[in-house]
């Protein structure tokens, strides 16, 4: 897969309410942030995507190919969604089998599906637990085999909404690991998030969606730049870039190295004020 | 006497071999913000729920120590009364929603029925805690109908409507935006104002330095530390617990800002800027 479009969509869960309006957005092998405030219709975005609603009107296109020709079941093979709420997803006994629902689900033999199972947990990092119930382990880590299950099944294109959500440190870094493993292996990846610091640290490409609409969609340092922007869409910018304005500097930064390497070279710079 | 009391707290989940809480001793004062900190399986979710009663009452296992809340002994009294003292916003705001209304309104009742408030008390409780969670314009959706972010604020007011002394806050933000999870904080910073005691799990570690007055880290089940955030931030070790401290701390530890005299590092923006100037 190489590209997925979003053609002209119109969209509404109630006929007085429109949710989307001739919505456009071309997803590309850049890996995507997808950030908005809630109830800005990042959700419902992605379930349109995946066909799991119908839009009013306009297309979804896969490599410029309707998704309305094809089938959910031939879908599934293609796109994977890992849900916000694991236990939206999550309902086998035990780790192992939940894990290999999908790729069983899609047509691989139980002994590929079982190695694609164990891969996906090694790389979440809880292939020690595939006896276990996924209701005994934690929020956390039922959000990690919620991931897993969906990488198991080894899409050309993988969709996340919200995977950062209670992950602690260690969490986030095997999800950054993650994502940028999927990039490398060629498949799209589009990630709703809330968490600014993940989107700007992690993504080339950053969509801010407000009340249904696009209103910033360009490289995530431009995007994190327009601070008024993100305002008026209830967003603030990356922890760095805060700091740099209390600071009084009007740069933006998305990454921490690079502000401290500007603050040292402010430093330096300027030897009185050190 | 402390609002709560921890004093040698151990548990074991049943069935389980491993001690996920092992020998807590701290205190509460009124009106104090805790925040707890750890990495995930550090624990903290379990400490919730042994101030909160569920553990040893819901819970069952192994449990050993004391744990009292406003003068009363957790593992001795029902979780009814307990209940009545402290309150507990969980994690997930599914796990809260009871799935028997049909209305957040009538979501937000339910604990105040229960409680056996009069009809006009519920009301105003009701419409008071909507409005500050700024959910009242759904107050007839049904609770599972609403999003993430929004059922996060109803399951804070359902809590808050209860008017505990003590108020268990779960991750609280972890489905908000940054403006919804702003908003909460700026409630709770309102609720220990008015003297409430919170207790605080959160991963953001810049709203922990900001709201906390002193922080709890855990980790796998001990109680590693104890101190102001000031004092856990400036640890050089935390890495070694899955923590990393705000931004801002890591900025000035890489800049070499500290309070003058002191082994001490900024954790808040404010008081970055403070140090730097004076530099």
């Amino acid at each position: 897969m190489k590209t997925f479009t979003v053609r002209e969509v119109d969209f509404s869960y109630s006929p007085i309410i429109p949710i989307f309006q001739g919505l456009t957005i071309d997803f590309d092998s850049r890996t995507t942030a997808l950030v908005g405030q809630n109830g800005a219709g990042k959700t419902t975005l992605v379930k349109l995507m995946k066909g799991l609603l119908k839009p009013d009107k306009g297309e979804l296109l896969v490599d410029g190919k309707s998704i309305s020709e094809q089938t959910a079941a031939q879908l599934a093979k293609r796109m994977g969604l890992v849900f916000q709420n694991p236990n939206d997803q999550v309902f086998k006994t035990n780790v192992l089998d939940e894990v290999m629902f999908g790729p069983l689900n899609i047509g691989f033999s139980k002994r590929e599906a079982e190695k694609q199972a164990m891969n996906a947990l090694r790389k979440v990092a809880l292939e020690s637990k595939v006896a276990e119930n996924p209701y005994d382990l934690s929020l956390s880590e039922r959000k990690l085999i919620a991931l897993a299950s969906i990488l198991a099944m080894d899409t050309e294109m993988v969709i996340f909404d919200e995977p950062t959500m209670g992950q602690d440190f260690a969490g986030k870094e095997k999800i950054k690991a993650i994502i940028q493993e999927l990039k490398a292996e060629g498949k799209l990846v589009i990630c709703i998030l809330h968490d600014m610091d993940f989107a700007a640290e992690v993504f080339e490409r950053t969509i801010v969606l407000n009340q249904g609409k696009v209103i910033l969609d360009d490289e995530t340092r431009e995007v994190f730049s327009e601070k008024e922007v993100l305002e008026k869409a209830f967003l603030e910018q990356p922890s760095v870039s805060q700091i740099a304005h209390a600071l009084g500097f009007e740069k933006s930064f998305i990454h921490e190295a690079e502000l401290i390497q500007f603050l040292k070279d402010v430093q330096r710079l300027n030897p009185d004020l050190s | 006497m402390s609002t709560i009391e921890v004093e040698n707290l151990k548990y074991r989940y049943p069935d389980t071999t491993k001690l996920v809480l092992n020998d807590l001793n701290f205190s509460v004062e009124k009106g104090e913000c805790l925040g707890i900190i750890g990495e995930n399986t550090a624990g903290k979710s379990t400490l919730c729920y042994a101030l909160a009663g569920l553990v040893p009452h819901f819970y069952k296992g192994a449990y050993g120590g004391k744990v009292t809340v406003n003068g009363l002994v957790v593992r001795d009294h029902e979780i009814a009364t307990i209940v009545e003292n402290i309150g507990l916003v969980f994690e997930n705001p599914f796990s809260q929603m009871t799935g028997a209304k049909q209305t957040v309104y009538e979501e937000v009742a339910f604990g105040l029925e229960n409680m056996g408030l009069v009809r006009q008390e519920m009301h105003t409780r009701i419409e008071k805690y909507l409005k500050l969670l700024a959910v009242y314009s759904v107050k007839d959706k049904n609770p599972f109908d609403l999003s993430g972010g929004q059922m996060q604020r109803v399951a804070i007011a359902s809590v808050l409507a209860m008017e505990p002394e003590v108020l268990i806050l779960d991750e609280p933000t972890s489905q908000l935006d940054p403006q919804g999870s702003q908003e909460v904080f700026e409630v709770i910073e309102e609720l220990t104002k008015g003297g409430m005691t919170i207790i605080l799990v959160e991963h953001k570690m810049d709203k922990i330095a900001q709201y906390a007055d002193r922080v709890l880290l855990l980790h796998e089940g001990r109680q590693v530390d104890l101190d102001t955030p000031e004092n856990i931030f400036s640890r050089g070790d935390l890495t070694d617990f899955g923590l990393t401290p705000p931004v801002v701390t890591t900025i000035a530890k890489a800049l070499g800002i500290q309070y003058p005299g002191t082994k001490l590092y900024p954790v808040t923006i404010e008081e970055f800027k403070r140090l730097g100037e004076d530099k």
